[in-house]
């Protein structure tokens, strides 16, 4: 048991740290350090001017989509040497951000189920982030539910015609291209009837408004199509076998090993070692330690699970089932842990501008922020359905509706 | 990276889980829990001659000469198996504080019967309700004699011999308490069972009436002679608390999996689903602060402090609640003598107070940590 690189890794380490530290973009490191949750800002930059400027000199140099192959953009690497470039940029992979949902899962569907031609086309520039991607999936009407979405695709000689809307997609506003989840079936049951394609996000008839969040901010879009054609060329997969199309996507979705869930506990050790109350500093109060004690080995207990997962990598395994606790487990604690951060401000804790605020407001925007990230990616339910099933081996839910032709399912709970 | 037990570490956990499996089924359990035997002889004998009982002691001491993540892989099968065997007082609490402190004389002396399985041995620290600390030791020691009363003891009523904290001065100072060795057959002791909520393992009260005692370590030392043992000590208990954990869970998921009510399987019932994806969770990071625990044990680090006091409360809470929620996975047959739930329930309440409660090795958890940030 040691936490050493093999020699080999070690020598992919030591070139991946001598580029970054040539090639970086030093002048914002201290600010991405600091960021935590939610959107990173950086002061007197388009934070997505220099994340494009940052990804394009990576793939110049061979350094972006690791493991992809090199003939698309990647450098043909393996998971370990993924997970150690991660660890070496630090700091900077912060500014990937706009490029999580295209080059976790959709250059990994187009890779499954485009043509050779359309790969080679659309993939580079996507890894190398000129060109960015996002994800239509979810709908009003569907979203841990995601098969029972309504967009329909009604063939019209060698196009499609879309209609509808999707919701929560992110990066819509500045994507250029997206993978698009429709139904093209509605007599069959839900998951026999959906078709995937993918589209120009400049198409005419695709309109995305921004979404004003429970947090005031606004990450995510609704995207709107009415009348969009589609060529039949850009489908992925066969017609009506979008749902195991899908499936390629999310299961990419949760492959993200080693990249380091936000806990908040880092933050509220550091508040709670600074923090005086009436009596004395926080840190010496029984119940602060007490409390302090529970995150910490949450947060440790999250950081070595992943450690394991990477010495398999690293021994040419596939990780187990343990990493899929990470997002549930950081999620609730991240709530929890600003809830808590608050509550020991006192009544002064309502005060969240950044003048007033305990730590520029810092616990206070993750108070706000915190309820998305028990949903987005997968609810805590569905989180603990994945565990329970896959893991644990217990029986999928009871499916009232899956038999039944999807334009027969019921759409109101109460009438 | 390789944060992991290496492939040969791995087959000795699979020889002592086989191995247990045959000779510590539930039914050998009960005969300790139902008070026929103070603890399982037999098995304690064949641990001796697997060579389980001295795998981390030094071959010049008549051990295996393996190492301290051997002993945390045989760790985690006696929790799996809730062996009803003085495993943990013996190999963590006597045999370490013997392996950091003992003079060659006294190593030659009792660890060579230990790893044989001929003694049985434990620490002598309590004096009544209250955690570890130097100022609620009392028990006296002066001219080679002790004189006082330690409850409880783990397997106090049928340990040889005891390592025991006492005072040498009268202030509340660390530099006050002193460490002893007692052979607890030589008279001048005497040990009175006590009932406790784990009846697998038990609980002694140990009255000292000038008891003849050698000095364990430097006069002087105890104190910092015994966090070193408690640390250890807390890292080898996790690995119990974790098999524990893994079982517990196992036994609800086959019963989720078994029992139908309402015409199928309670496993797919999302408020059962949950619960036991819960127990996974805490089971999982349970397992994996024990790995840097036993990272930490294995090689010296200075991180040991810090890891042990991790490893102890995520594995107390994750057994405490995996052994609480495989009972209400269960139903009213958990909360029945017959069914095995309750052994888990008890092992895991009983576990979660040795060495001293959650919420000192909570308050300690900060003070390390704290330390280390200040460095």
């Amino acid at each position: 048991m040691n936490f050493d690189d093999t020699p080999q890794e070690a020598a992919f380490r030591a070139e991946a740290r001598a580029w970054i530290q040539a090639n970086a973009p030093k002048q914002y490191e201290e600010e991405l350090r600091k960021s935590s949750l939610g959107r990173t800002v950086l002061k007197g930059a388009n934070i997505l001017e220099v994340a494009k400027a940052w990804q394009k000199k990576k793939a110049d140099a061979g350094w972006a989509c690791l493991h992809w192959p090199k003939e698309y953009g990647g450098r043909g690497a393996s998971p370990i040497e993924r997970v150690i470039w991660q660890q070496e940029e630090g700091p900077f992979g912060k500014l990937s951000g706009m490029f999580i949902i295209g080059h976790g899962m959709c250059g990994p569907t187009m890779m499954a189920f485009a043509g050779e031609e359309q790969k080679r086309k659309y993939l580079p520039p996507l890894a190398s982030g000129e060109k960015v991607w996002c994800q239509l999936f979810s709908e009003p009407a569907g979203g841990s539910d995601v098969a029972g979405l309504r967009t329909r695709a009604e063939k019209k000689g060698d196009d499609w015609i879309i209609n509808g809307q999707k919701i929560w997609t992110s990066g819509a506003h500045y994507s250029d291209y997206g993978i698009l989840l429709t139904r093209t079936d509605p007599t069959v049951p839900k998951h026999k009837g959906l078709t995937m394609f993918f589209l120009d996000m400049k198409s005419p008839g695709v309109e995305v408004r921004p979404i004003k969040q429970a947090s005031g901010q606004s990450d995510f879009n609704e995207v709107y199509f009415t009348d969009v054609k589609i060529p039949d060329s850009q489908r992925l997969g066969s017609v009506n076998d979008g749902w195991n199309v899908s499936l390629t996507t999310l299961m990419n979705e949760r492959m993200s090993i080693g990249a380091g869930v936000s806990t908040g506990f880092p933050e509220l050790f550091d508040f709670c070692n600074s923090l005086m109350l009436e009596d004395g500093p926080a840190i010496e109060d029984r119940s602060v330690r007490s409390k302090l004690a529970n995150y910490a080995v949450k947060a440790s207990g999250l950081r070595y699970t992943s450690m394991r997962a990477i010495s398999a990598l690293s021994k040419g395994e596939r990780p187990g089932p343990e990493n899929s606790i990470g997002k549930l487990v950081a999620g609730s604690m991240v709530q929890e842990v600003a809830m808590y951060a608050l509550d020991l401000q006192g009544a002064a804790g309502v005060l969240s501008g950044p003048e007033d605020a305990e730590v520029a407001g810092k616990f206070q925007a993750m108070l706000l922020r915190a309820p998305g990230t028990r949903v987005e990616g997968g609810t805590d339910e569905i989180m603990r359905n994945i565990i329970a099933e896959r893991v644990l081996g217990l029986p999928g839910d009871i499916r009232v509706d899956k038999d039944v032709p999807f334009n027969k399912i019921p759409t109101k709970g109460r009438a | 990276m390789n944060f992991d037990f290496s492939d040969e570490q791995k087959q000795m956990r699979d020889a002592a889980r086989k191995f247990l499996a045959e000779k510590c089924p539930p039914k050998a359990v009960r005969e300790v829990l139902d008070g026929k035997a103070p603890y399982d002889k037999e098995l304690w004998k064949g641990l001796a001659e697997m060579g389980f009982l001295g795998v981390a002691i030094p071959e010049e001491f008549g051990g295996a000469g393996a190492g301290h993540l051997e002993l945390c892989v045989i760790a985690e099968e006696m929790g799996r198996a809730n062996a009803p065997v003085p495993f943990s007082s013996t190999a963590y609490l006597a045999a370490e504080a013997l392996l950091l402190a003992g003079s060659d004389a006294q190593k030659q002396k009792w660890l060579p019967k230990i790893a044989s399985g001929e003694v049985i041995g434990t620490l002598a620290l309590f004096e009544g309700k209250g955690n570890p600390s130097p100022k609620a030791i009392k028990l006296q020691a002066s001219s080679g004699t002790l004189n006082g009363v330690k409850k409880p003891v783990p397997d106090g009523a049928i340990a040889d011999f005891a390592v025991v904290a006492a005072r040498t001065g009268s202030t509340e100072r660390d530099s006050d308490i002193s460490l002893f060795l007692v052979d607890l057959k030589a008279g001048g002791v005497e040990a009175k069972s006590l009932t406790n909520v784990d009846p697998t393992r038990g609980q002694a009260e140990l009255t000292f009436k000038n008891a003849k005692a050698e000095p364990l370590g430097a006069v002087g030392e105890g104190w910092s002679i015994l966090t070193q043992v408690l640390d250890r000590a807390a890292v080898l208990l996790a690995f119990e608390q974790v098999g524990g954990s893994d079982r517990a869970l196992e036994m609800g998921r086959d019963y989720a999996l078994d029992r139908i009510a309402f015409g199928r399987p309670i496993g797919s019932f999302q408020a059962v689903k949950h619960m036991l994806a819960d127990m996974y969770v805490s089971a999982t990071l349970a397992r994996s602060n024990c790995y840097y625990g036993a990272w930490a044990l294995s090689t010296n680090a200075s991180e040991l402090p810090e890891a042990a006091a991790a490893a102890r409360i995520s594995a107390t809470q994750a057994f405490q609640h995996c052994s609480k929620n495989n009972i209400q996975v269960h139903g009213g047959m958990g909360f029945t003598w017959e069914f095995d739930c309750h052994m888990y329930y008890r092992r895991a309440n009983a576990t979660a107070l040795t060495l001293g409660s959650l919420s000192y090795w909570e308050d300690q958890l900060i003070d390390r940590m704290r330390k280390k940030n200040a460095a």
